[in-house]
């Protein structure tokens, strides 16, 4: 019976441990000694896990079958809702410049997380009509068009964090899909340009490295010499796209690289973040009592940051449980995917790991600042009712693809 | 695409690998920041949230040889912000202005400290008044920063009448900061100014402590008291003084109305029983801050109290150097006890052309040594002087130190000033421009090119109370003390010389009017020319004769005549002999 509504019992319970992790963190992180908007959150939160709960139940119950048949009219509606956020839409938070967030009646919701999610199964439905794996980068223009859509709207809004998912949602899934990794390489070598250009040096042995890696490969011609041309339009626009960025988008990235160059402002935030989890230790300052969490230093413990609570409270204990927990359900997952019916939900069961995993380690990384400051939340930890929604349906949809999955299906119901 | 098993199989294999080495560099990441950094977090996520406040300690008590106090700490009040920068800090203070009373001038003094030490909340009022506390415990949850604390604060509870020697305490100031020996000193501590405070300051001083405070990362206080241990401040061990603070009332009682300076010493320890400087001023309006108005109306008062006329002022010595003269005529074996001078004294002597005045019109007649001093012949001493000589009048004043300080333990002291060589008097007013005789002339009775302060010649009077040797004056009870034989003379010439002064005070002396019944007080009256007014008045002497325990130097401004100055000093005499109410046991240990 129990078997029957969940399905995957080893995913489920992993999804429930982390959730339950992460309630618990949200409570702590309402535990301050100065007054904070986090501390009442808890209950809102344990009310979004009902939600998300009833919601992973509904998507269990959808087969994979009428998942297909939702796909396209669902990704219609998230276009149009997403030009609608852009219109309509307001900040919330610490985001309250952007335009994120849009109000259906009293409850406000973020259309970006919920966008994850179809353009994960709207990209699936695509890879997975085509019978043969894509040869070359022209195979691969009608995926690119189905992320690139949704992309511009979210980065419109703006919100980096979700348009570095889609990113990440996009190469995984054409890896899963089959695609040559030589392609996935020669695809992202623009952006690897552009973000080595820094140095002509760096680029210049970026460069020949590409260049007998072409000639190794040897791609058709054309693709190979628009591929080219790329990374030289990059090397030479990138100090032009960093003149025109704001000074404050500029900062951001030079204090990714020394947060000690303006310790108050923008480097503040990790570097509070960093003395929070150094100081946690073996096992941690004990739950609800971390200083840097009490006293405020600690910015957005609740969301963006609350791995560092985790960090200063649970210590490195805490931390490896989470990130044992976070490995189980990706592992899981990964078998989910493994083996799923069809190529449908095989690929909509990588493509939902691929955005959980990039959400983890941007999020994970910020913390140390491996990463730069997106503002990507945590899955199952971070406050907010939308993601939480948006994970679970992604638990549920899971569930389904597993339970269709091989040596399975017979004793599916519907 | 291609999704036949074996491939989905090595691809999925690929994606655990690709998704578990994030995750383990992740893992790897939280060790190093975590485990092998942590010491270095650690301290920061304290320095983070632990504000030290300094904890000012109670400087050492002062006492009296019978164990009163002259100084101490009484409980105060100091207020000092914790801000996290210099902007924050001044809307904070201009805020608070609305509601307690804060000049911009502080304002400005508190902004100079936090800058001077960053990490110190920075102090606002080192002595805040009780009022004003009350207000600012009701302004606290408006001023999360404030930190409100008791701060010792120096007391003197004799005022005035200590003035001359305790000093007072205040905040160090910028100059004193750059000096090495406040290299431990940080703005805003206390420290001693003047008298006992300056020169006992590393004994008085006492260990500051540090409590710490948990502020919030907008350096609002969480929590006051428990954060970590406090350190508390250590207090030293009092310093106990010569001083006897009821002859040193005493002594200003006497001087209540007049202006001058007076230093009483134990002959054979140099022990200051008491010192004086009137009139004095309160040195407890000076703790926490002089006021402008009381500073001021100190420095227009034309009697200058701020002027420390024991220590500073320096006056011809006039008839008291005669004892000088007298010791060095017969350490030279120039003249006896007995000796008389060629020409009888009949109201003067002519030299060099010129008249020279006895003080007394009608003469002394021939007198002897005994008798010049007890009458303070001025014709007797200025044939003396000229058989001693310039040179050996000059060199007998230095070996009686006339030229040098007392080395009293106390700051501020002027030297006497007296020629240490002929060639002074060369470079002065040129080489034919004075004659040996007239100067040896006028030295031998304590005029001339000869200015002493009242300690300096209560040294030398030591000298004479004793064996020949002179006490360098303390006021804080010593181990051992510092005495020097500056008069080489056999017992009886020095009973000689006594028995003479004890004729001073006595109906055939300058001093009879300053006899005590019972005491047998020795001593020499003098009276300084002074050409801005009224000459002042000298006494320096001892009692009793046979065993001095107390030498009294009495300097009274515009005094007039000697006399005036011995019946103070009587006075002081009689009443340290006989006090009024027995004098309370010496505690030594009063802690």
């Amino acid at each position: 019976m129990l078997r029957r509504i969940v399905g995957d019992l080893p995913l489920v319970l992993t999804a429930l441990a982390l959730t339950a992790y992460g309630v618990a963190m949200v409570y702590s992180a309402g535990q301050t000694d100065v007054r904070s908007t986090a501390t009442g959150l808890w209950q809102m939160q344990l009310f979004w896990v009902a939600v998300a709960l009833a919601g992973a139940l509904v998507a269990s119950r959808l087969s994979v079958r009428v998942m297909d048949w939702l796909t396209t009219p669902a990704y219609v509606a998230m276009l149009a809702l997403l030009a609608l956020t852009l219109i309509l839409g307001g900040g919330a938070g610490t985001a309250a410049s952007t335009k994120s967030w849009i109000g259906i009646g009293p409850a406000r919701i973020q259309p970006a997380e919920f966008a994850k999610i179809v353009v994960v199964l709207m990209l699936a439905k695509v890879l997975a009509s085509r019978r043969e794996p894509a040869r070359s980068l022209l195979d691969l223009w009608l995926p690119a068009i189905v992320v690139f859509m949704p992309w511009v709207l979210i980065m419109a809004q703006p919100d980096l964090g979700t348009g570095i998912v889609f990113v990440g949602i996009f190469f995984a899934m054409l890896f899963w899909s089959g695609v040559p990794w030589q392609l996935l390489v020669l695809l992202a070598s623009p952006a690897v340009s552009l973000i080595l250009s820094f140095s002509t040096w760096v680029w210049g042995a970026w460069f020949l490295l590409l260049l007998a890696f072409v000639f190794y490969h040897r791609p058709y011609l054309l693709e190979g010499v628009s591929i080219v041309t790329a990374n030289v339009a990059m090397g030479v626009i990138a100090p032009m796209l960093w003149d025109r960025l704001a000074p404050y988008q500029q900062n951001r990235l030079l204090v990714f690289l020394d947060p000690s160059r303006d310790p108050r402002n923008s480097g503040y935030h990790v570097i509070q973040s960093k003395i929070a989890i150094g100081s946690g230790g073996w096992f941690g300052s004990g739950y609800t009592s971390g200083s840097q969490k009490r006293l405020a230093f600690l910015p957005e413990q609740h969301t963006d940051f609350i791995f560092a609570v985790v960090g200063e409270e649970l210590g490195f204990i805490g931390v490896m449980v989470a990130l044992g927990l976070f490995a189980l359900l990706f592992l899981r997952t990964v078998r989910v995917a493994e083996r799923a019916n069809d190529p449908f939900g095989s690929l909509v069961a990588f493509g939902l790991l691929s955005s959980w995993f990039v959400h983890v380690v941007v999020n994970i990384g910020m913390t140390l600042n491996l990463m730069p400051i997106t503002g990507i939340p945590l899955p199952f930890f971070s406050y907010g009712g939308s993601f939480m929604l948006a994970s679970w349906i992604a638990v549920g949809i899971l569930l389904r693809v597993s339970m269709e999955g091989r040596g399975r299906a017979g004793r599916l119901a519907i | 695409m291609s999704f036949h098993p074996h491939d989905v199989r090595r691809r999925a294999i690929a994606a655990a690998v690709l998704v578990l080495l994030p995750l383990i560099l992740l893992g790897a990441a939280f060790f190093r920041t975590q485990v092998i950094e942590h010491e270095q977090f650690a301290l920061q996520s304290e320095t983070n949230r632990l504000r030290p406040i300094p904890l000012p300690a109670p400087r050492g008590i002062i006492y009296d040889r019978h164990g009163r106090v002259i100084a101490e700490s009484v409980p105060g009040y100091s207020v000092s912000i914790i801000a996290k920068n210099e902007d924050s800090l001044r809307v904070t203070l201009e805020q608070l202005s609305n509601s307690i009373e804060l000049t911009q001038r502080q304002i400005d003094a508190t902004v100079r400290r936090y800058r001077a030490m960053p990490s110190r909340p920075a102090l606002v009022f080192s002595d805040a008044e009780f009022d004003m506390v009350s207000v600012l415990e009701e302004l606290r949850t408006d001023f999360p920063g404030l930190v409100v604390q008791s701060a010792p604060k120096r007391y003197y509870p004799d005022g005035a009448a200590v003035s001359a020697f305790v000093g007072y305490t205040a905040e160090i100031d910028e100059r004193e900061l750059t000096r090495p020996e406040f290299a431990d000193y940080t703005a805003g501590q206390q420290v001693g100014r003047d008298g006992l405070e300056r020169s006992y300051e590393s004994l008085l001083r006492g260990r500051e402590g540090t409590r710490f405070v948990e502020v919030d990362a907008r350096n609002r206080i969480v929590r006051e008291r428990g954060a970590r241990t406090e350190l508390p401040a250590e207090s030293p061990p009092p310093l106990h003084t010569n001083i006897d603070l009821d002859l040193q009332r005493h002594v200003v009682t006497l001087m209540d109305t007049l202006q001058g300076g007076i230093v009483a010493l134990d002959p054979n320890t140099g022990g200051v029983i008491a010192l004086h400087s009137a009139p004095g001023f309160n040195p407890n309006r000076f703790i926490g801050g002089v006021s402008f108005q009381y500073y001021d109306s100190l420095n227009t008062d034309p009697r200058k109290p701020l002027y420390n006329k024991a220590l500073k002022g320096r006056y011809e010595p006039a008839s008291t150097y005669k004892l000088a003269t007298a010791a060095m005529g017969l350490e030279l074996g120039l003249v006896q006890p007995e000796t008389r001078m060629p020409v009888a004294c009949n109201g003067g002597i002519s030299y060099g052309g010129r008249y020279w005045r006895c003080w007394k019109r009608d003469g002394h007649g021939n007198v002897d040594l005994r008798g010049a001093i007890a009458g303070s012949c001025n014709v007797y001493f200025y044939q003396l002087g000229r058989q001693i000589g310039l040179r050996r009048l000059l060199a007998g004043g230095v070996d009686l130190h006339m030229h040098e300080r007392s080395g009293i333990d106390l700051p501020g002291e002027n030297p006497g000033i007296f020629p240490e060589t002929i060639d002074y008097y060369n470079e002065t007013f040129g080489p034919r421009g004075w004659t040996e005789g007239s100067v040896a002339m006028n030295l031998s009775i304590g005029q001339g090119e000869n200015a002493q302060t009242v300690t300096n010649m209560a040294r030398f009077y030591t000298a004479l109370a004793t064996d020949g040797h002179a006490a360098t004056p303390s006021i804080v009870k010593q181990d051992v003390p510092n005495r020097v034989k500056v008069l080489n003379l056999t017992p009886e010439q020095m009973a000689s010389l006594r028995l003479a002064m004890l004729d001073v005070v006595s109906s055939r002396g300058t001093a009879g009017s300053a006899q005590v019944q019972g005491i047998q007080i020795a001593g020499k009256t003098g009276t300084a020319q002074n050409p801005h007014g009224p000459n002042h008045a000298w006494f320096v002497g001892f009692a009793p004769v046979e065993d001095p325990r107390l030498v009294v130097a009495v300097m009274i401004e515009y005094g007039q005549s000697g006399s005036a100055a011995a019946r103070v000093a009587s006075s002081i005499f009689e009443r340290y002999f006989r006090a009024p109410t027995a004098p309370i046991p010496v505690t030594e240990n009063l802690e």
